[in-house]
């Protein structure tokens, strides 16, 4: 090589390290507002922008800027990671795309070839990337975790990680902490035995897992009747958050199997409905906490915790699936206060930790039982948000009871196991949803915005003072963060499945949504 | 995980005067264990519309009746199982956010749990359906609301199939008590809760105010039919009020205003035009 190319290849190398996605700036995301890193946008899990250039003074004038269409029927979950100019998200069918964020025009596409018998429980669906060094990382239906190069989408490393015709999935997006791809196990409805996996970064070999259902002589395994462990679900379905202070993960897990009998499965059935705080690079267990003990629901606590800091206390908030928002001491797992925040009728009564408990009249009978929330419960998979800047937390609300029924069913490997059915409550108020603003400190509503059904989309917080967020019917919508008050809104087509993101380019911030098949990017206008 | 987003119904539209043609013995549907199996699928993947026992629900028709509008055979009852029913609410399977959904051998299981509960007497009317159709268009003012094979009104539900989806006695309470169960409107029928007939009552900015059903309606615009059928487009936010009840704009029909007699001779009519 002559002294020319040398330098040139240098010169290029350097540069091409310098785009890529270290675990440092990972760490410090809060430093780069104009990208989305991770899933929930950093690691503390607050899907909350830094940018503020669209604010509650400007919003109204937010126009469509592109769109993107993924040829994917099925519900877009994604989304996107915005890494120095370039999107990086996810379509049905394990399709993978990196976009020019400027324009929408893909630079790469991939689509993996899936086998015709794997088993999803609730769409193809997948929910996002992560992104490490040169690397984005999918989990797929087939219950692969494979890393793709960030430059061609190429293929570079396939690791299986568990037989997918058991009814195991991933459709998470994965969280990358160090060296360590993070993912946790799909597959709830099908008697699976949940885990949480890490594989390395660079070769894609598992380098610990966490099974969320403890084994015989592991501590737990007492809490299961008989051989119920061995198909006791408790998936980790939704992506993690990350505690540089203490490196340590916390995970949420889903509902045991199967989720809506709880005969045949005696006991708390740890650690299903739990949040799990585990040593990131050993996936050793150090603390949990169980939000629904036995759960006959399908309360799954899949849902993103966030690491709040107040007043010298180190705290982690969930608003769950069962409709209490729980606030716990992320240093020790203790329960600090559990607050409804919508309509919840399976618990009158708190044990001595302060956790709430099911009465009898909410268990599941063969003819069914009216109880709220109901079967897709207060929330679900879709992100809340904090903002520092208001103190408040924001999710997406569904007021719905159901008709809980239970029946027997042996478990097949690989079919569907629910043990249950529930069906609409007819008279009783009809479903409806809400966005609602929580304050962390004493757990009750600041403010709520209605929607006429109940919506399936995730919530942004920005510093310019706003909440996104998207309904059924199609809209995707900026709220006034301190009042609630909706201050514009626009027709994408098609309900949104998705959770919003906010990135920067050139000096202006884009918001951006999946609805139908499409990804929505907006802004102000030139 | 469960985290559906539509129930999985199976929408067999009933009332066919086709004969049924159902293969005695059918290989794949066949025996006590498939029907046993197929009722697991049952309650997991079509209950939510159809109902505990395939007898209806709010939502999907009752499928122990023998005569099905859309599948008379095992063969068919297969094919409307795993390609849903166009223009209807019955999806195609695997296509409502309910996975892959179920596997061929699931799907006959399904066909199998279905044979077992048919009742196998038809629905008899008991009324007179030409005095029926007098009563609709005329002194029982049905029609004002009601359209039967595109004449009659769009205020309320399109009656031309309800015979075939619904039972007699759901019929009958509809009419005594309309307000206890509102109808399901026909917009957005993929949708998880499709719209239904609410009463709308809304107060333009010039101060009119008009009082009708919800033709459809999201968080910041709503359609109302009014009640002399003609249909307005609003913004909700330029309106000075708007209001929702789970109050029927249809009167309760008691015996006093329709006889018993009279509403089973309305009720034969209905079941005569669905078939």
């Amino acid at each position: 090589m002559n002294r020319f190319l040398a330098i040139l290849s240098i010169y290029f190398l350097a540069g091409h390290l310098q785009a890529q996605v270290t675990f440092t700036r990972l760490l410090n995301s809060a430093k780069e507002p104009q990208n989305w890193l991770t899933y929930s946008g950093d690691y503390a899990g607050l899907r909350f922008s830094r940018l503020d250039q669209i604010n509650t003074g400007n919003v109204q004038s937010l126009v469509a800027k592109w769109v993107f269409q993924s040829a994917a029927a099925g519900k877009f979950e994604t989304t996107p990671l915005a890494v120095d100019g370039v999107l990086y998200g996810t379509a049905p069918d394990n399709r993978a795309f990196a976009l020019d964020a400027r324009t929408g025009r893909p630079i790469w596409l991939y689509q993996r070839q899936l086998p015709s018998d794997i088993r999803p429980c609730c769409g193809r669906v997948n929910r996002g990337l992560a992104i490490l060094g040169g690397k984005v990382f999918m989990g797929t239906l087939d219950a692969h975790v494979i890393a793709l190069d960030t430059e061609t989408g190429n293929v570079i490393w396939d690791v299986p990680s568990v037989d997918y015709t058991q009814g195991y999935s991933f459709t998470l997006a994965p969280l990358a902490v160090k060296n360590l791809i993070m993912v946790g196990a799909s597959g709830g409805e099908y008697g699976i035995r949940g885990f949480i996996d890490a594989y390395d970064a660079e070769s894609g070999q598992r380098k610990w897992r966490f099974y969320t259902v403890p084994g015989p002589g592991e501590p737990g395994n007492d809490t299961w009747e008989g051989d119920s462990w061995k198909i006791g679900g408790a998936p980790a379905w939704i992506t993690g958050v990350y505690d540089p202070v203490s490196n340590q993960l916390f995970w949420p897990t889903g509902n045991p199997s199967p989720s809506n009998r709880g005969a045949g499965r005696a006991g708390s059935n740890l650690y299903s409905n739990s949040l799990l705080a585990l040593n990131a690079d050993t996936g050793k267990l150090n603390w949990y906490f169980q939000f629904t003990k036995h759960d006959e629901h399908d309360w799954d606590a899949t849902q993103v915790p966030i690491m709040i800091d107040s007043g010298g206390k180190h705290l982690i908030a969930q608003a769950n699936r069962n409709g209490f928002f729980y606030v716990l001491d992320r240093t020790t797992g203790k329960l600090l206060s559990a607050t409804p925040y919508g309509k919840v009728t399976w618990s009158d009564s708190k044990d001595a930790e302060g956790r709430p408990v099911a009465n009898k009249e909410s268990s599941p009978t063969l003819e069914g039982r009216v109880v709220c929330p109901g079967a897709l419960g207060k929330t679900n998979w879709m992100s809340p948000t904090f903002s520092p800047r208001t103190g408040l937390f924001y999710v997406g609300a569904r007021e719905q009871c159901d008709i809980f029924s239970t029946a027997p069913q042996p478990y097949e490997a690989g079919h569907a196991y629910y043990g249950s059915a529930y069906f609409p409550a007819d008279e009783t108020e009809p479903y409806w949803g809400a966005v609602r603003a929580i304050d962390p400190s004493n757990g009750q509503m600041k403010w709520e915005f209605r929607h006429v059904s109940p919506s399936w989309s995730g919530v942004l917080s920005t510093a310019g003072g706003l909440v996104f967020t998207g309904d059924a019917e199609g809209n995707f919508t900026a709220l006034d963060a301190a009042s609630g008050k909706a201050l514009w809104h626009f027709q994408t087509g098609a309900a949104v499945y998705a959770s919003p993101m906010a990135f920067a380019l050139d000096g202006k911030e884009y918001v951006a949504i999946a609805a139908g098949n499409s990804l929505y990017v907006f802004g102000l206008p030139k | 995980m469960l985290k559906r987003t539509l129930p999985f119904a199976i929408a067999l539209v009933l009332m066919s005067t086709a004969a049924h043609t159902r293969q005695a013995g059918s290989q794949s549907a066949g025996g006590a264990n498939a029907a046993k199996a197929g009722e697991f699928e049952f309650r997991i993947n079509c209950a939510f519309c159809h109902g505990l026992g395939a007898r209806g629900g709010g939502r999907g028709p009752d499928l122990t009746r023998a005569r099905k509008r859309h599948a008379n055979s095992d063969a068919e009852l297969f094919r409307v199982i795993s390609n849903g029913i166009p223009g209807t609410a019955m999806p195609a399977n695997g296509t409502n956010g309910q996975g892959v959904g179920m596997t061929d051998e699931e799907i006959w299981q399904l066909v199998a749990y279905i044979c077992s509960v048919e009742v196998k007497a038809p629905v008899v009317p008991a009324g007179n359906a030409a005095h029926g159709k007098e009563l609709f268009f005329g002194d029982g003012n049905c029609a004002g609301c009601h359209m039967v094979q595109g004449k009659g009104g769009r205020l309320g539900p399109d009656l031309t199939g309800v015979a075939g989806t619904r039972t007699i006695e759901a019929i009958t309470d509809s009419v005594r008590n309309p307000s206890r169960r509102l109808a399901q409107g026909l917009m957005e029928a993929t949708k998880e809760f499709a719209q239904e007939y609410e009463t709308v009552t809304v107060v333009t900015s010039d101060g009119t105010e008009i009082k009708g059903t919800t033709l459809n309606e999201d968080d910041f615009s709503v359609q109302v039919v009014d009640q002399s059928d003609r249909l307005h487009l609003f913004e909700k936010d330029k309106l000075r009020s708007f209001t929702k009840s789970r109050n029927s704009l249809m009167p309760p029909y008691k015996t006093s205003l329709l006889s018993d007699q009279d509403l089973q001779d309305i009720i034969a009519y209905l079941i005569s035009v669905a078939q």
